[in-house]
């Protein structure tokens, strides 16, 4: 097996329309989700045999399996290969502040690009650090390459200074990792790693080099066989099984499709359209996939869960049907999974065979690739159609609208004079657009901007969802910008999320990276706050963070942003809302912070509390839909 | 709860049995035994692994192995079909008194005597986890003083061989 050479649909995708258009954007996205990150155009060269340096080879492989970009941070143990690295021609280093940033930053860049994201760190501390972007990841099935330095080989066991056994750590949270003390096993374990992460369900793979074997002389070779003989994603569906969905697809008669994050991974925004356009059935996107299917589509119900849309919510509750792609039955999704759409018949499709059945049991399992599933489903469901009619939706649809007239997504104005958070999150949406990258932290802010902001592309909307990892935003609207800098990406944090990570800025500022951040400043940890209002008698207890309005503004986020070399807006009326997010998307030669003071009495409606069933969603505090009237 | 044994062929690598292991306590799912030893094929490690769980979840423990990179192979061993053994090690009390006792016990069960002093004596054993729990108790009032157990072993009745078709992948890979 050697590595994969482009496919001719990616070819195609390249020079299907001109570079830079939306369009090109979209299919280049969609064409790279696919496979190793192979730069355009290019074949991996073919290297016989050269006699280099460990560190040599380590370069040389990231090059030769088509990196771009390495986001890290040098010490003792990575310190021979940040010498050749230096002078690789091919590979942009972007020196991080925190091994974190570097780690949040190409998965940003993978999620907004499908290419593998590389980080690099140093041992112990600097390895130490990428926990929690390598969890994150593995969480939300991010092509990821962590390497990192280690102690010398012989020195590994030993307590030795800046060592930590990170293989071990990191175990429970990559979907494979190497320890390499040959350097001879460089290129071949790189070739490996790459393959690893980006095929199947995509994930982090941790390589792990001692210092030695960077420091000793070796042979680089390329391309390398790949020796995996326990790995063989299932890509191909049972064509059975596809038979079997499109029939109960083609009969249902209040069916719901089910979209997650997986559509776009694989890449089948595209062929998943026809499927929407050809059943009639609701679709309902969750967290991962807002984007898979345009917000604007007519059958398209919004976000499913514990802060989705009443309607989503209603549909999978009340569905005989669920068609699943690519989602897996997560508890913010299901509620008390015991009560979770308790008439619907399952559908699950998904390229990890361990999903299936592992929350809810299904009734025709489909293991492969989503884009070959949703592209055979398409043509057997025609056939189902064309034999049995269309289905009958129409009072499933009548039961619908009734649900999106009666509790369409909103929000009460605020009554203490300060912005109303979701106005905000909306007007940037409508003034930034469909082809920017919205990148969120985690928690209220979060919750809104997937709710209110009418995502119409794939790969543009950008948020931690399995982890929950607050900081998540600024290092990976980072890396997104870095993979996709045509696009405008707005970084939405919270005034919370924003204080973990925000040294990133000053990655941004000197390396010609012009995020924006959108930092819905409520002054507190706004959702642990809004639990505290609800469920703990409004006792705020160590939920207040004192940056917003009338508080001693520590730290002042306009004073922090002009610091770290970025522009800093501030905005406390809504007057100023559209005006400042005009001028921020007029700046690009530097990263701008727009700090919006909002009510941090606002909350996020609906909501299911945690555990509790999903026939229980309050559209707004103590307002629960009366199902029975219309059953 | 039911028991389940399952023969797991991986990559003779370092760290694998961490792997497997580390599986096993992250999702939640109860070992019984383990046992892990080279094959016919140097490449390959047998892991015999014998779970607690209802069928459910032995379909989830199955799957979740499976992703493990190192994983060539999941067979569950059926115990009608597959033989299955432990070796056990026990050392008990036997003096002049009592020994003649202890040989009986020994002769019964078909074990080995394979170490003697004047007041104890050590007995090998193999056999089925349930002979052996009956080898134990008639021990027992002898005065057990200390017991080493393998974990259960196993392997598929008739000609057929879970490692051919594994090695092949190994091999082609």
């Amino acid at each position: 097996m050697v590595q994969p050479n482009p496919t001719p649909a990616q070819v195609a995708a390249r020079t299907s329309s001109a570079p830079g258009s939306p369009a090109s954007l979209a299919a280049r996205a969609e064409a790279r989700s696919r496979g190793v990150g192979v730069p355009d155009g290019t074949k991996p060269p073919t290297v016989r045999e050269e006699n280099v340096t460990g560190a040599q080879s380590i370069v040389k492989s990231l090059e030769a399996v088509g990196a771009e970009v390495v986001f890290g941070i040098p010490g003792g143990a990575i310190l021979p290969t940040y010498d050749p690295l230096m002078d690789s021609k091919a590979l942009r280093h972007i020196l991080v502040r925190h091994e974190q940033g570097g780690g949040h930053a190409a998965s940003g860049y993978a999620h907004a690009t499908g290419k593998v994201g590389v980080t690099m760190a140093t041992s112990g501390p600097g390895a130490t650090n990428l926990v929690t972007p390598i969890a994150d990841a593995n969480m939300d099935s991010i092509p990821m390459v962590a390497i990192t330095g280690q102690v010398g080989a012989p020195m590994i066991g030993t307590d030795a200074f800046q060592e930590a056994d990170i293989v071990g750590i990191t175990m429970p949270i990559t979907k494979h990792s190497y320890l390499v003390t040959d350097p001879d096993e460089i290129p071949r374990t790189i070739a490996e790693a790459f393959h690893i992460a980006s095929t199947g369900r995509p994930g982090p793979v941790l390589v792990d080099i001692a210092k030695s074997a960077m420091q000793s002389r070796t042979t680089f070779s390329w391309p390398q066989e790949l020796a995996l003989p326990g790995y063989h994603p299932v890509t191909k569906p049972h064509a059975k099984q596809i038979r079997e969905a499109a029939r109960l697809l083609a009969t249902a008669r209040r069916p719901v499709l089910y979209v997650g994050g997986g559509v776009i991974r694989a890449g089948a925004s595209a062929v998943l359209r026809r499927l929407v356009d050809l059943s009639g059935a609701p679709v309902v996107t969750t967290l991962m996939a807002r984007g898979a299917v345009p917000d604007s589509h007519p059958q398209h119900l919004g976000m499913p869960g514990m802060h989705g849309t009443v309607p989503a919510v209603a549909a999978l509750q009340k569905a005989d049907l669920i068609v699943t792609l690519g989602a897996r039955f997560d508890d913010r999704v299901t509620g008390k999974l015991s009560s979770f759409a308790p008439h619907a018949a399952i559908v699950h499709a998904d390229v990890d065979p361990a999903e299936i059945g592992k929350n809810r049991e299904v009734d025709v399992p489909i293991v492969g690739d989503l884009r070959e599933i949703i592209g055979e489903l398409v043509p057997a469901l025609e056939q189902e159609q064309a034999t049995s009619g269309k289905p009958d939706v129409e009072a499933w649809w009548h039961q619908i609208d009734t649900w999106r007239t009666t509790y369409p997504l909103g929000y009460s104005p605020t009554d203490d004079g300060h912005l109303a958070p979701q106005h905000v999150i909306s007007r940037l949406g409508e003034l930034a657009g469909p082809e920017a990258i919205y990148v969120a932290g985690v928690g209220q802010h979060q919750m809104w901007a997937a709710q209110f902001i009418r995502y119409e592309n794939p790969r543009t909307w950008i948020n931690s969802g399995g982890l929950g990892t607050m900081g998540y935003a600024v290092p990976a609207a980072m890396g997104a910008k870095v993979g996709e800098p045509d696009r405008d990406v707005w970084a939405i944090d919270g005034d919370g999320c924003f204080q973990m990570t925000n040294q990133e800025l000053a990655t941004c500022a000197i390396n010609d990276i012009p995020i924006k951040v959108a930092l819905i400043n409520n002054s507190s940890l706004g959702m642990v706050r809004q639990w505290q209002t609800l469920f703990y008698n409004q006792r705020y207890s160590n939920t207040d963070l004192h940056t917003g309005h009338g508080t001693v503004r520590i730290p002042d986020f306009v004073k922090l942003a002009e610091a770290y070399g970025c522009a800093g807006i501030r905005v406390e009326h809504e007057r100023d809302v559209d005006e400042a997010i005009r001028k921020a998307n007029e700046i690009d030669d530097r990263p701008v912070v727009v700090d919006f003071t909002v009510s941090r009495d606002a909350m996020v409606w609906p909501m299911v509390a945690a555990g509790v069933s999903n026939d229980d969603i309050q559209y707004a505090r103590g307002i629960s839909p009366a199902w029975d009237r219309e059953d | 709860m039911s028991r389940h044994t399952l023969s797991v062929l991986v990559e003779n690598k370092p760290g694998v049995l961490t792997r497997v292991a580390g599986l096993f306590a992250r999702r939640a799912f109860n070992i019984h035994s383990l046992a892990v030893g080279p094959t016919e094929h140097d490449e390959i490690s047998r892991i015999t692994v014998v779970v607690d769980v209802e069928d459910h979840p032995l379909e989830q423990v199955t799957k979740q192995l499976n992703k493990l990179i190192h994983v060539i192979k999941i067979v569950e061993l059926d115990p009608e079909s597959s033989v299955q053994r432990e070796l056990l090690l026990v050392k008990v009390k036997a003096d002049a008194a009592t020994r003649a006792g202890v040989l009986e016990v020994v002769e019964l069960f078909r074990a080995r005597v394979v170490d003697v002093v004047p007041d104890t004596v050590v007995i090998e054993a193999t056999g089925t986890s349930a002979k052996l729990s009956a080898l134990l108790n008639a021990l027992e009032p002898y005065g057990v003083r200390e017991i080493v157990k393998s974990g259960t072993l196993a392997v598929g009745r008739g000609s057929r061989s879970i490692t051919d078709r594994a090695l092949e992948r190994v091999r082609s890979a």
